[in-house]
């Protein structure tokens, strides 16, 4: 489903990603963990062309991202986002946040567009929020939302960028919730976060970056029982006394 | 002081015979308004426009927003006004340039001051647009393509709605700048608030009425427009965030 | 199509200097003044006394709801007939420049005073109750601590509006001062080389008001990196 290749990416001098390759495949839950600056944030956004890169190359279902003539757009309406900071557009309610791209990228109609929505909200226990403003709502709230628009678009696969760092801890959960059910429903999945639970319980592998390098890519079990790499060994120790 | 004061004098017939001077008053009134309305209607299309170009990633158009607007904000209003009024009619086309010289004069006037008032304001509009889109958080323009739009339709549905809504306070003070501005136009002889303000000076012998009641009625203009303005910034608040219920 | 004839731009050189000079000395006592009387307004407007804030709300309101062709037709045409009746005068002073340049400087003051009254309220409320509870009164309190503070926060604006001012002295034309623009105008006027001039004195413009804002720019960024 998603293939990486050698890819490398610097900003003048600084080197932050250096010659990465994984892959995931379909039905797949990853996740991707390191300390932060390790390049994690900057590879999973290659991987829709959000960021661009040097060299290497990145193949999502068959469409390679870094070809100039690569429609963009369209690989992206494919792949689901969810950002840190929940990126909802708050000017938009609610619905109309959900109905957007399916209005503008997919050309479907209001009726069907809103349907969708409702029925997304309705899946991350939000239906009575349909018509407010994304600033009326807590952060874990936004953030399901967040993940409803990303479903709206039937993707084929479901990036994550540390989509719990900038909730409360009380809120954490109620996300984790919604991504678990969606990974059990055989969602391909990519996810960069810390939360080593999530990893434990849903994951099927953990890529550990350092430096801009995959230093670990292991089974859950693998990792979790015996990470290789010395760097990997060290956050594992510090995020459990955390 | 001996200064005999004589507010009656506004219901005199003028000078001229055929209107009042409070009929002056008014006269320049509507210019100034007319004036600035349109002036103001091409500083924000241009303005817009340039603003959002300035935030684009290619290079090329970016570079010449930034000329447009650094050669509209370096050069004082007053020398840009004499130079549409009376270098530009010389340096165009022979035949244009006689044609335009021998129409109306105030049609002259007021073309050269909309056309200068309106670029001059759109420079300082394209700086606030660009602010605007730029303070907006990075990660929305990721979300609008992340989502597959394309980067048009991010600026179209996403930056520039959010943009728009920021920039419309600092947007106000450029409204009740251009109103202030066109005051500059009475020194190319067009009658404006300002310019019929100094006639009546000179015709009525009652300067401080005269320049009073002009001065009101720019008080008047700058609080109707906050006020106008004020109503439009809380109806289009985004419910949830500042300014918004 | 037009022909440019530039050679009556060397010889009026020396008199053009001499109208910069006057641009640069309005310019520079209206910064004067309204730096000093700005502060003053700013710290008015946010004292406690309400009969001073309300007269630095007042001034600072009017002087920027009105435009500045207008104040300085005030200042040139109305205000020294008053102080001349006033404090009777005799007929052959005029006092009409000197007027219109302290209506200039007062004008501009009602802008700085709102700059610096938003850099007085950019510091923390923390500092102020820090300086009190170190012992110090109100003056030392703005003097030594929040005033300080203030002035570094706002020097960009400060520059940014300077260059605005300098480009305002040019409205003094209204008022007959031969300031730069004005002596350009009639080097103009009197060769019949008005598209010359006028276009020279766009440049001089240009070249010193966009030079200045690239080292405001500079500046900031030495001093605010972003």
């Amino acid at each position: 489903m998603i293939k990486i290749a050698n890819v490398s990416k610097h900003y003048g001098a600084f080197q932050v990603l250096s010659e990465c390759s994984t892959s995931v495949s379909k039905g797949e839950v990853v996740v991707v963990c390191g300390p932060s600056g390790s390049g994690k944030s900057t590879l999973i956004k290659c991987v829709n062309g959000l960021e661009p890169f040097q060299s290497g190359e990145i193949i999502v279902n068959g469409t390679s991202v870094g070809d100039p003539k690569t429609n963009l757009p369209k690989l992206r309406a494919g792949v689901g986002m969810v950002f840190q900071n929940f990126e909802l557009f708050p000017h938009m309610s609610i619905t109309e946040n959900l109905a957007i791209a399916q209005l503008k990228v997919l050309g479907r109609s209001t009726e069907e567009a809103m349907d969708k929505g409702l029925k997304l909200l309705e899946r991350v226990g939000l239906k009575a929020q349909a018509d407010k403003f994304p600033g009326q709502l807590s952060g874990g709230q936004q953030q399901r939302v967040a993940i409803a628009r990303a479903l709206a678009m039937d993707p084929i696969c479901m990036l994550f960028d540390e989509p719990t760092s900038a909730l409360d801890p009380e809120m954490v959960n109620e996300v984790l919730d919604v991504m678990t059910e969606l990974a059990q429903e055989g969602m391909t999945m990519m996810c960069v976060t810390h939360e080593m639970g999530f990893a434990r319980r849903v994951a099927h592998r953990v890529i550990f970056m350092d430096q801009g390098r995959i230093v670990e890519d292991d089974d859950k079990e693998a990792f979790f029982a015996n990470p290789r790499a010395e760097r990997a060994q060290q956050f594992l120790a510090k995020i459990l006394h955390h | 002081m001996n200064y005999q004061w004589n507010w009656g004098v506004f219901l005199q017939p003028s000078a001229t015979g055929d209107d009042t001077y409070l009929g002056w008053m008014l006269s320049g009134f509507k210019m100034t308004i007319t004036l600035s309305l349109s002036a103001w209607l091409i500083a924000l299309l241009l303005g817009a426009l340039v603003g959002v170009l300035r935030t684009v990633p290619n290079k090329l158009l970016a570079g010449i927003a930034t000329g447009y607007v650094e050669l509209f904000r370096n050069v004082p209003l007053l020398v840009q006004l004499f130079i549409w009024y009376f270098v530009l009619p010389e340096l165009l086309p022979a035949a244009i340039g006689t044609a335009y010289k021998q129409s109306n004069p105030v049609l002259q006037q007021f073309s050269a001051a909309m056309i200068c008032l309106g670029l001059f304001t759109s420079a300082r509009v394209a700086e606030q647009v660009r602010a605007g889109i730029n303070s907006l958080p990075k990660g929305q323009k990721n979300a609008g393509l992340a989502l597959g739009l394309t980067l048009a339709q991010t600026y179209r549905h996403v930056m520039l709605p959010m943009a728009f809504r920021l920039v419309v306070p600092p947007l106000t003070s450029e409204f009740l700048n251009i109103f202030k501005n066109s005051a500059v136009c009475s020194t190319i002889g067009l009658l404006e608030l300002a310019a019929q303000g100094r006639q009546l000076v000179d015709y009525t012998a009652q300067p401080f009425e005269s320049f009073i009641a002009v001065t009101v009625s720019y008080v008047i203009i700058n609080v109707t427009v906050m006020t106008l303005m004020h109503r439009f910034e809380r109806r289009i608040a985004v419910p949830g965030y500042i300014g918004g219920k | 199509m037009y022909e440019f004839d530039w050679s009556s731009i060397p010889g009026a050189l020396p008199f053009l200097w001499d109208g910069m000079k006057i641009t640069l000395e309005i310019t520079v006592q209206a910064i004067v003044i309204g730096i000093v009387w700005g502060t003053l307004l700013a710290m008015m407007r946010l004292s406690s006394i309400k009969p001073l804030s309300w007269f630095a709300a007042g001034y600072v309101n009017l002087f920027r709801a009105v435009p500045l062709v207008m104040v300085l037709l005030w200042f040139f045409l109305i205000v020294p007939k008053f102080i001349e009746t006033l404090f009777n005068f005799p007929p052959g002073a005029d006092l009409r420049l000197s007027s219109a340049m302290m209506g200039f400087a007062l004008f501009e003051s009602a802008y700085y005073s709102e700059i610096i009254r938003a850099g007085i309220q950019s510091v923390p409320k923390g500092q102020v109750a820090a300086a009190y509870a170190l012992g110090m009164n109100y003056r030392q309190a703005m003097r030594l601590v929040i005033l300080p503070q203030a002035f570094r926060n706002m020097i960009p604006l400060l520059l940014t509006q300077a260059i605005i001012l300098f480009q305002d002295t040019s409205l003094v034309y209204v008022s007959a001062l031969a300031d730069f623009f004005g002596a350009a105008y009639k080097v103009g006027d009197r060769d019949g080389r008005l598209v010359e001039l006028l276009l020279f004195a766009g440049a001089v413009y240009f070249v010193i008001c966009f030079s200045v804002s690239r080292l405001v720019k500079h500046f900031q960024n030495k001093y605010h990196p972003a």
